[in-house]
């Protein structure tokens, strides 16, 4: 039965997409109007006025320097904009380096704006993904479903944009979704809308021919919107449908996220017919302070198997992960706990690390992730999105922005129990090219040791660290405290740490960008381990990020240390620990690319030598169609 | 009417307390008073709307700053590269950043409405940074644009 709610849905106006925005609803404005007719009406008609949307118009438009194609007409957003060919030289950016950044092998569509990947699914042969797109600019605006398949989640063919902003209740964006595969293997959409008023809203749609399995065109229920927002949440904060998974009653479950003051939380609904729902009581969870619930998911993972589970497992070998995006500081967030279906509640093992103040999936560039069941495979598979950290002038002048993570596979770490473990899907080692292997290479205390790969922008680099023994044992401990993004980055000395890898350095290290592992000691002789990415030095250029990153990441004893990285031109992706702990960089060199960009191994420590072995492979571009 | 006022409340008097606490919670008080206060809409509207405020003063500053630039490549062709660099940036703002957080704001996903704030400013920064030994003929519209920026970006992360 649907909930009661005080948004009648309005008839469809047969809306004309060339008007501006409708208004916002503001109730006062009728005690204004009321007062207008009292007082002197033609100023308060032109507050009224003020809010009909970008109507006003764009005074003495600055002349362009790239050339200007056709703005996009619904609300005045950001027109499409192309990579200049020819114009004049600007400071740092020239063509070449700007066409150096874009990636050889993560997913990207072909120019413009990417953001939140949407309904990753398997389904008949092929992996679909699809992913929030501006198709008229490099810049968020205008926002609909792109599509593209792949059946090895490297190779990707771009299909046509799935779905668009053509109906009044999805007409202000066709946002985040999530898709379930219902028993008898039928498809549904769940996707959240923003609505001619702006009030989000979540819409159903479905496959328009079930049996075309690259699902080009998609039919929206003629029934929408499915769910508006409920009594007490505000009708902005609703959005973010997750996968639904099945009921001990055999129902469909799904939760979304919202907040109510600072205190985020994720709602719940059953349904049987994905059309009509029940919402229930309470909240599946809600951390306090932690603001507005994006993107959420909920998933199983197991104790005892390394393969992923269907979203709709649950039992005694089985936790489950909450996962959120905070608006508020833009990173994924995660714990671990136990769901119990009858209450549809979520407990945290450990409430200290709850959702939205504990774990994070990556520590660096990662946001609006989104995982979903691959039953080709029988894994949990996460998608992404790693947006620029560049200017937006550059991103107009190359004219993409954002890329995707390479899918990685979920699994609990069953060595710690406490923490999820990510890893690149195993397809990506089919970009491998040629391997050199460095055996037992030495690196003293302050010392850095060039690696010669020929070309350093696309590769698969494995290391393993050895730390002088008597150096870990003899070291006295201190009780300062260590964290990646405060301290002093790469350049700041321990007595253990840092040491690692410099990536697209140059070969004076003049831009290099450090990934790296601290060891800290206490005074009771326990060690912390931190693994970090420092971008301070990454580049010449002032207008870049230039943060360092990472966080602890937990270290079994006597295990080696162990780091995998990823060079993708201007994308990184960094693994501590095998997976246990994640660092996605974005880095933007002026000089330290193409053949220019360089691999160093590096130890910094004052007191411990290390000695690392790798395997360092070049990587081939991932063929887009 | 006096009546009417009374049976409505004053709007006018809990609408400047919006507009103060607001205020107060950016890096420039006196810029944020001054901006909204200077615009008839700001009494009787919500922290969205002194967001939009905001973002348009940012945009109007920069078509100031876009006219200015075009100006001085004819007077001072000395500084072409500058300017040249400036007029990117600002194109970024006024074709991108802008209408960005406008849609952000008015359709309902502020952090693209902050994004686009944090951009401007950085924008702004980056052309002044542009005139490297030489004096910026654009410091005091550079500044302003980055001050509005900032301001506007303050009063967006009240929505996140």
């Amino acid at each position: 039965m649907k909930s009661p709610s005080p948004y009648i849905p309005l008839l469809d106006s047969g809306r004309d997409p060339s008007r501006g925005p409708s208004k916002r609803r503001r109730p006062s404005r009728v005690v204004i109007l009321l007062l207008a007719g009292l007082l002197a009406a033609a100023l308060l008609v032109a507050v009224a006025l003020n809010y009909k949307g970008s109507g006003e118009s764009a005074v003495n438009r600055p002349e362009k320097t790239v050339p200007a194609v056709a703005r996009g007409v619904t609300e005045g957003v950001s027109a499409k904009s192309f990579a200049p060919l020819l114009g004049a030289l600007k400071s740092n950016w020239t063509n070449k380096i700007l066409a150096w950044q874009r990636s050889a092998y993560h997913f990207q569509p072909k120019k413009n704006w990417m953001n939140d990947p949407n309904g990753p699914v398997f389904y008949k042969g092929w992996y679909h993904f699809f992913y929030q797109y501006n198709p008229y600019g490099a810049v968020w605006g205008n926002i609909v479903w792109g599509h593209a398949v792949s059946m090895d989640l490297i190779h990707w063919r771009h299909l046509p944009i799935a779905m668009v902003p053509d109906q009044w209740y999805d007409i202000n964006g066709v946002w985040t979704g999530s898709a379930t595969i219902l028993a008898d293997g039928q498809l549904v959409m769940l996707y959240t809308g923003s609505t001619n008023e702006s009030v989000q809203v979540q819409n159903l749609a479905y496959p328009a021919d079930p049996s075309d399995p690259l699902l080009t065109n998609w039919i929206k229920y003629s029934g929408n919107p499915v769910l508006v927002p409920p009594p007490g949440i505000h009708y902005k904060d609703f959005r973010d449908p997750t996968t639904a998974w099945l009921t001990p009653e055999g129902k469909w479950r799904f939760t979304i996220g919202s907040k109510v003051n600072k205190i985020g939380i994720s709602l719940v609904y059953d349904t049987e017919d994905f059309k009509s729902y029940q919402l229930l009581d309470g909240v599946l969870h809600g951390v306090p302070g932690t603001g507005m619930w994006e993107c959420v998911d909920f998933y199983p993972v197991s104790k005892i198997q390394e393969n992923g589970l269907d979203t709709s497992d649950n039992g005694p070998g089985v936790k489950h992960v909450l996962k959120t995006s905070l608006d508020d500081d833009r990173n994924d967030y995660y714990a671990l706990g136990i769901y119990d279906s009858s209450t549809a509640k979520w407990t945290p093992d450990n409430p200290i690390i709850d959702v939205g103040i504990g774990l994070r999936y990556d520590y660096g560039i990662f946001y609006a992730s989104k995982t979903f069941y691959d039953q080709n495979k029988k894994r949990r598979v996460l998608w992404g999105w790693i947006k620029e950290t560049d200017s937006e002038d550059t991103d107009v002048r190359k004219g993409w922005s954002s890329v995707q993570a390479i899918p990685r596979t979920i699994r609990l770490d069953k060595e710690t129990g406490s923490n999820l473990v990510l890893w690149p899907v195993e397809e990506f080692d089919k970009l491998r090219l040629k391997k050199k292997v460095f055996d037992n290479v030495e690196a003293k205390a302050g010392s850095v040791v060039p690696l010669d790969v020929g070309s350093a922008t696309q590769l698969d680099i494995v290391v393993e660290f050895e730390v002088d023994q008597k150096a870990l044992e003899s070291i006295n401990g201190t009780n300062t405290t260590y964290s990646c993004n405060a301290n002093g980055g790469a350049a700041e000395r321990g007595a253990l740490g840092p040491f690692g890898l410099l990536v697209l350095t140059d070969n004076d290290q003049v831009e290099q960008t450090p990934v790296y592992f601290y060891i800290s000691k206490d005074i009771q002789g326990n060690f912390s381990t931190f693994f970090c990415a420092d971008h301070s030095r990454s580049s010449k250029a002032p207008d870049v990020d230039k943060a360092i990153y990472g966080s602890t990441v937990p270290v079994i004893k006597g295990e080696k240390l162990s780091m995998r990285v990823l060079v993708d031109h201007s994308v990184v992706e960094s693994f501590g620990q095998g997976g246990r702990t994640c660092i996605t960089s974005r880095i933007y060199p002026t000089t330290a690319v193409g053949d220019d960009a360089r691999l160093f191994l590096f130890n910094n420590a004052t007191d411990a030598g290390i000695t690392a072995s790798l395997q360092i492979w070049q990587m081939s571009s991932a063929y887009v169609q | 009417m006096l009546l009417l006022f009374h049976f409505y409340g004053i709007p006018q008097e809990k609408d400047q307390n919006l507009i103060e606490t607001t205020c107060k919670n950016t890096p420039n008080y006196q810029l944020c008073i001054s901006t909204l206060r200077a615009h008839p809409g700001s009494i009787n509207t919500d922290i969205e709307g002194l967001g939009l405020i905001m973002v348009y003063a940012v945009k109007a500053k920069a078509i100031e700053t876009s006219n200015a630039i075009k100006k001085l490549k004819g007077s001072q062709p000395e500084l072409r590269n500058a300017l040249n660099d400036c007029s990117g940036r600002y194109n970024a703002i006024l074709e991108a950043d802008v209408p960005e957080a406008v849609e952000a704001l008015i359709k309902g996903d502020p952090k693209f409405a902050e994004d686009g704030m944090a951009d401007a400013s950085l924008e702004a920064v980056s052309c002044e940074k542009s005139f490297k030994q030489v004096i910026s003929p654009l410091t005091v519209l550079n500044n302003a644009v980055r001050d509005l920026s900032d301001v506007a970006r303050a009063i967006i992360r009240n929505l996140l």
